[in-house]
């Protein structure tokens, strides 16, 4: 057990260190999220209320999120290391969750900035929100993970991952929606808290299929 | 004995009679809706069909995870084959909901309509289930990927339909009263033979379609070996 | 007709011409299917 969760760890931690050394994906997510709020003020006409601009929120985060995760595995393959990852003698799904941990640090600095931001032009951010975004943030990265490693291995790449995850990530968007604009949150919580478990756990039984030959 | 040797043909003839069971049923037995009228006449088609789509999803994700967990033979092109009817039976969905929506409420898509968002979204993700499978090569790859992906399908319908749920107490649409399932029992009658009329066209299409392919599978081992 | 007829008129049709568009597509692989099995034949009886 602690030899899984030390490969885990190792392997998230790699992916936070080579993000520290390029850092190439945090400020392309960085400034994408500050540039879709500004078309975001563009693209509300005046009289929308404040709820409209919540909802948009999301959506930035989604599109966010998909940025930096179509970069999630191309290092990878383009270093063929996944092979070498893959007859590593561990337990495959280590490499989905070192990954999705990752991923989950990256889109959460993303956040930290773009939540500020968001309350600066829109509206301000409650708690319920915040709680919404981060109980979003696993579901995404976890799904979005999951799916990039299989969008890595067709011959269109990165370019099915968005086309794979959307649908995925309807529910994600209803929950956090409804998180923030309504006036109990809690069973929206709820729900992206269902949502998580049940697909992280897909996620976790089902990995080695996705990498294996 | 026969019946085994003529699988297919015996399925085709039973949704042949239970399809001409059902429209003779609407249309002269079943008694007209007195509050919508005509145009409810479309219910016995358009939820058997929808219904029959789900079955063909879970059947896909069922065969998805006997090739995953049982390395079943087969079971890949058995799953693809059942999706790929799901799709069409969800696009048939769509359509006719959207018809029904417009001879009912006057308009052509209803977002008030849980059941039509649901199979929109479950449409969505199917078709990026072709996407996906026409992107790999055959092999052990493509069909690992295409079970796994069916399976994430079927833990997403209850979920999303939940999500439709929940959307529901921010989105305010504008209500339209619908007719629940209230029905006389001529109805309910006519209803359950169309529901099976359906599942029954779903296996002979079902039986039709894997039988071309199995054959065009061999027919390109046969070529392979001869060339 | 009225337009509740031309309406659920509508929905069947559109029912049967999805089914028959289906089977007018398996139709035309399995003919597909019957060229290239002449073709081996006859690629066979050539071998001898």
């Amino acid at each position: 057990m602690s030899g899984y969760l030390s490969d885990v760890a190792a392997l998230a931690r790699k992916d936070l260190l080579l993000e520290l050394r390029g850092r190439d994906t945090l400020p392309a997510m960085l400034l994408f999220v500050a540039s879709a709020l500004v078309i975001f003020h563009f693209a509300l006409p005046s009289g929308t209320g404040e709820l409209a601009g919540l909802g948009l929120l999301w959506v930035a985060i989604v599109f966010t999120a998909l940025l930096g995760l179509s970069r999630a595995f191309v290092a990878e393959r383009e270093q063929g290391v996944l092979d070498g990852l893959v007859l590593a003698p561990s337990d495959r799904s280590a490499i989905w969750l070192g990954k999705a941990i990752a991923a989950f640090a990256f889109l959460a600095l993303a956040e930290v900035v773009a939540l500020p931001l968001f309350a600066l032009f829109f509206s301000s951010v409650d708690g319920a929100t915040v709680a919404g975004v981060v109980l979003a943030d696993v579901g995404i990265c976890a799904v979005g993970v999951f799916l990039a490693a299989m969008s890595i291995a067709t011959r269109a790449r990165e370019l099915l991952l968005p086309v794979l995850f959307l649908p995925l990530a309807i529910p994600l968007i209803v929950g956090g929606v409804g998180a923030s604009v309504t006036e109990n949150p809690g069973r929206y919580l709820g729900f992206l808290a269902l949502y998580d478990l049940l697909f992280a756990t897909i996620c976790w039984a089902s990995f080695e299929y996705v990498v294996a030959e | 004995m026969w019946l085994r040797n003529n699988a297919l043909a015996a399925s085709a003839a039973l949704a042949a009679v239970l399809l001409a069971s059902a429209i003779a049923l609407i249309a002269f037995y079943v008694p007209v809706d007195a509050d919508q009228g005509l145009s409810q006449k479309i219910f016995y088609f358009h939820v058997p069909i929808a219904l029959t789509a789900y079955a063909c999803f879970g059947w896909g994700a069922w065969k998805a995870l006997r090739h995953l967990w049982k390395r079943q033979e087969g079971a890949d092109l058995e799953s693809y084959v059942a999706i790929h009817l799901g799709v069409i039976f969800g696009a048939m969905t769509l359509l006719t909901g959207s018809i029904w929506a417009r001879a009912s409420w006057g308009v052509w898509w209803a977002w008030s309509s849980k059941q039509l968002v649901l199979f929109l979204v479950l449409f969505l993700f199917y078709c990026a289930y072709f996407m996906l499978r026409f992107s790999v090569e055959p092999g052990p790859r493509r069909a690992n990927l295409s079970a796994v992906y069916a399976l994430f399908g079927v833990v997403l319908i209850p979920i999303s339909f939940l999500a439709i749920r929940l959307a529901e107490d921010f989105i305010h649409p504008t209500v339209f009263t619908s007719n629940g399932p209230q029905m006389s029992g001529s109805m309910f009658f006519t209803f359950c033979v169309s529901w099976a009329a359906m599942l029954a066209t779903f296996g002979a299409l079902y039986r039709l379609e894997l039988a071309g392919k199995r054959i065009d599978a061999r027919m390109r081992e046969l070529r392979e070996l001869l060339a | 007709m009225t337009s509740g007829e031309k309406y659920v008129a509508a929905a069947y049709l559109v029912v049967f011409l999805t089914l028959l568009v289906y089977v007018v597509i398996i139709a035309s692989k399995l003919q597909r299917l019957e060229a290239a099995l002449t073709d081996l034949v006859e690629r066979v009886r050539a071998r001898g």
